[in-house]
């Protein structure tokens, strides 16, 4: 396993887990489930800078944008514009060109609004970003952001939050097989063992970040997602046994008393 | 003494009187802004970092500071 690593626009991660920084009690809390998880990306957002209290922490202080590759994330824009202006602020922030880039549709589903993100995926490639993008569990379209540049592919599970797990395996599977590109589930997962089921599928990897922000122990469960990971992708690379309608006895006829 | 002009510009969605002929980079000094850590943007102009001083703000100028907060 120590050669299996996720190689995403050339860069090699040693983590297939990908987790969220936000909805965390606090920044330690935060800080503490990424080590424990063991992540070696994490998604960020961009917002204002608090002016008037400048006491308030800041999450480089807590996670080391040089130790962790800091992946910064359009969450909360609906359309291709804020997304647009969103990253390239980021990329001036340092220098940062892997972005995570998630354009929404619709404030109660969170679902993708897909063809702003393809817009927008295809902009951000010509200006040299290396661009992963969330986008629905459709492979035509997955295709379609293939070709415009993406250079990794994020379905979701689920809809963001819902920890619902995934829905549509048969549609992640035929993703799977039809792009060499990095596959990596977004959103939507509630439980380790969804992550599981995801890197089973083939997947190159997973992002989380409420089933450990809000679950009743977030550290443990950091954890349980690190190991979930790590046991999905083993029993993919390993080779599942073939499915029987009929049971196929495990010790020997012979010998029987 | 002559009085010193002050003008008014937009600072991250909020109003805020400063001295007029200023400059981008002294501002951001004053409000003790960690520059590495930010982006800014001058009318929604992505401002580089190294040409701050040369910005002279002017009446009405809106900017924007942002940095990197925990999210999904």
């Amino acid at each position: 396993m120590k050669k299996d690593k996720l190689i995403i626009a050339n860069k090699n991660f040693k983590s297939r887990l990908i987790v969220g920084t936000g909805k965390y009690k606090s920044m330690t809390e935060c800080a503490r489930a990424v080590k424990i998880s063991g992540a070696s990306i994490v998604t960020v957002a961009v917002r204002r800078v608090n002016i008037t209290d400048k006491k308030k922490a800041l999450l480089m202080d807590y996670i080391d944008p040089k130790k962790i590759t800091y992946l910064p994330n359009t969450a909360g824009c609906f359309n291709s514009k804020d997304a647009l202006r969103t990253l390239r602020l980021a990329r001036e922030i340092g220098g940062w060109k892997l972005v995570k880039l998630e354009v929404l549709g619709d404030k109660k589903n969170l679902f993708p609004e897909m063809i702003e993100t393809l817009k927008s995926t295809e902009v951000l490639s010509k200006e040299g970003f290396k661009v992963m993008v969330y986008c629905n569990d459709d492979p035509l379209m997955a295709k379609r952001l293939e070709d415009s540049g993406a250079c990794a592919i994020m379905p979701l599970a689920a809809p963001i939050g819902s920890g619902l797990g995934i829905q549509n395996k048969t549609n992640i599977r035929i993703i799977r097989k039809q792009t060499k590109l990095p596959l990596i589930i977004d959103a939507g997962l509630g439980q380790a063992s969804d992550a599981t089921i995801a890197m089973e599928l083939g997947c190159d990897g997973v992002l989380v970040n409420t089933a450990i922000a809000k679950a009743k122990k977030p550290l443990d469960m950091a954890l349980a997602f690190k190991n979930a990971v790590i046991a999905g992708r083993q029993s993919y690379l390993s080779g599942r046994i073939q499915k029987n309608l009929m049971g196929s006895a495990s010790s020997p006829k012979k010998g029987i008393i | 003494m002559k009085k010193i002009k002050k003008i008014k510009i937009k600072i991250n969605g909020n109003f805020r009187l400063i001295n007029s002929n200023i400059n981008l980079l002294n501002l951001l000094k004053s409000l003790k802004i960690p520059f590495k850590k930010v982006a800014i943007e001058l009318n929604q102009e992505i401002i580089d970092k190294k040409k701050l001083n040369k910005k002279i703000l002017k009446k009405g100028d809106k900017i924007e500071i942002v940095h990197f907060i925990g999210g999904g």
